[in-house]
């Protein structure tokens, strides 16, 4: 472990600046081309869990880039001193430390939002995309790159997120951040306010984005 | 210093220790810093269920701040045993309901041996001066998990004036209905606990979109959700009887 990250750092010798196109590729690059949900496929449990409102979502989206963010830098700060054989546990036990941290601000400053989104908060810590960015980037990189890595990375989760939240809210309850839209007689959408309606919607974006990147899986 | 082996026992223990000791550290600061805003948050739901349950909708419009001091204003808190009788020197906040739904048998009833405490609320009128309506808590177990609610009884003690409903984790879109407002304003159209004499609580039925108003001890069910509402129905039916001392005492 120890000299596989030490040769990734010999390889980058010479100091970059933060923002070179490399490491802008790190905040772009998540967001379209290699999207954690869309693309790698990782992290849908919680795309088909929380999206039936657009608020409770919008809090997810963050406190999922929070937890990213501070893992990622922290796991790339401690890249050369944690044991190869523990490292996952490590892993493990700074996000979830990060997420109770992130469960209890929200029951002390969102407590309804906290409600709606109840167990879902606990089980970012099982989310892929922060144990696979953590494992993939956070322990061969410096905590610079962890940091944008992280940002591109949430963002990407937020931004198939929020659509998915929107398309459910307004078709599942016929409104918006919780403003009505489709009129009081709307009567509303059971498929889309369901797990079903989210894989509907998530498989449509995806065949969006997928026809119109010319993305093919590799057999 | 010579170079650490990283693959030591030894340094895989204490790194492992390190690591624990920090996030632990980092946790506990974090939550012992917000315990005082949680409870606050905790208590003002609570305060605030049990307005609406009595005065309804209007509350929806109440700030914060409001909720705690019309509370303050018009309700009086007491706690009541099965038989009805005060509890002296104990305080309806401090009752955890949850602990003392673990005093019933399955059946509803009380354990042998066991004396529940039930909190009861008593909303005043604007001037203070007489009981507009009687807030009794409830709990039970839905389908997955607990839930809870307020019942707001009439000053007949008879009419249920309106319910707020809550649960843990009912699913969302069918048994989490409960939470909503027209779900809950179903137990507010008149609806009975008395039949005569007898007490015969209120029933969700099963199906939907069935009209009820000729019962009066008979609401709308939840399509999908038949198992949270038989939840919903052994949990009113359950502490009805409980306080049905404590509602006969104050009839006479």
């Amino acid at each position: 472990m120890s000299t596989e990250t030490q040769a990734v750092e010999a390889e980058v010798k010479e100091r970059e600046p933060l923002f070179s196109k490399k490491n802008r590729k790190l905040i772009s690059n998540p967001l379209d081309a290699d999207n954690p949900i869309t693309v790698q496929v990782l992290g849908v449990c919680s795309a088909l869990a929380v999206t039936v409102k657009l608020i409770p979502t919008l809090y997810m989206c963050i406190s999922v880039l929070f937890v990213l963010i501070f893992s990622n830098v922290a796991i790339s700060l401690l890249r050369n001193v944690i044991p190869g054989r523990i490292r996952i546990i490590v892993q493990l036990l700074v996000v979830a430390s990060l997420v109770a941290v992130v469960d209890q601000v929200l029951q002390a400053f969102a407590y309804d939002v906290s409600k709606q989104l109840s167990v879902f908060v606990g089980l970012i810590i099982t989310n892929c995309i922060i144990m696979g960015r953590l494992e993939a980037f956070a322990l061969a990189n410096k905590p610079g790159p962890a940091f944008l890595d992280a940002v591109g990375n949430g963002l990407g989760y937020a931004v198939i997120l929020i659509p998915v939240a929107f398309f459910r809210e307004l078709f599942g309850s016929g409104s918006l951040f919780g403003f009505n839209i489709l009129g009081e007689n709307y009567p509303g959408n059971g498929v889309m306010m369901s797990p079903v309606g989210a894989c509907i919607v998530l498989g449509l974006l995806i065949w969006f984005q997928r026809s119109r990147n010319g993305y093919t899986e590799e057999a | 210093m010579s170079k650490l082996n990283k693959n030591s026992s030894g340094y895989i223990f204490g790194f492992a220790l390190l690591v624990i000791l920090v996030c632990g550290v980092l946790l506990s600061v974090v939550s012992g810093a917000l315990a005082e805003k949680q409870y606050e948050e905790r208590e003002l739901e609570r305060k605030k269920f049990i307005l609406k349950a009595a005065l309804g909708d209007k509350m929806d419009e109440v700030e914060k701040p409001d909720i705690a001091v019309m509370y303050d204003k018009r309700v009086k808190e007491s706690v009541v045993n099965s038989k009805g009788e005060v509890v002296e020197g104990l305080a309806a906040n401090t009752v955890k309901l949850k602990n003392e739904y673990k005093k019933l048998e399955k059946n509803g009833s009380l354990k042998a041996g066991e004396s529940i405490n039930l909190p009861v609320y008593e909303v005043m009128n604007e001037d203070g001066s007489a009981v507009d309506f009687y807030v009794v808590p409830t709990y039970g177990f839905g389908l997955w998990d607990n839930i809870w609610g307020y019942v707001a009884l009439q000053k007949d003690l008879n009419t249920i004036n309106g319910v707020v409903l809550d649960h843990k984790g009912e699913t969302p879109g069918l048994g989490a209905r409960i939470t909503e407002d027209k779900i809950q304003k179903r137990y507010s159209a008149g609806k009975k606990i008395f039949e005569g004499d007898k007490l015969v609580s209120v029933t969700m039925q099963k199906g939907e979109g069935n009209d009820y108003s000729s019962d009066p001890h008979a609401v709308d069910g939840m399509s999908g959700a038949t198992l949270t509402a038989d939840g919903v129905n052994t949990m009113m039916a359950n502490y009805m009887n409980l306080y049905l001392s404590f509602i006969n005492a104050k009839k006479s």
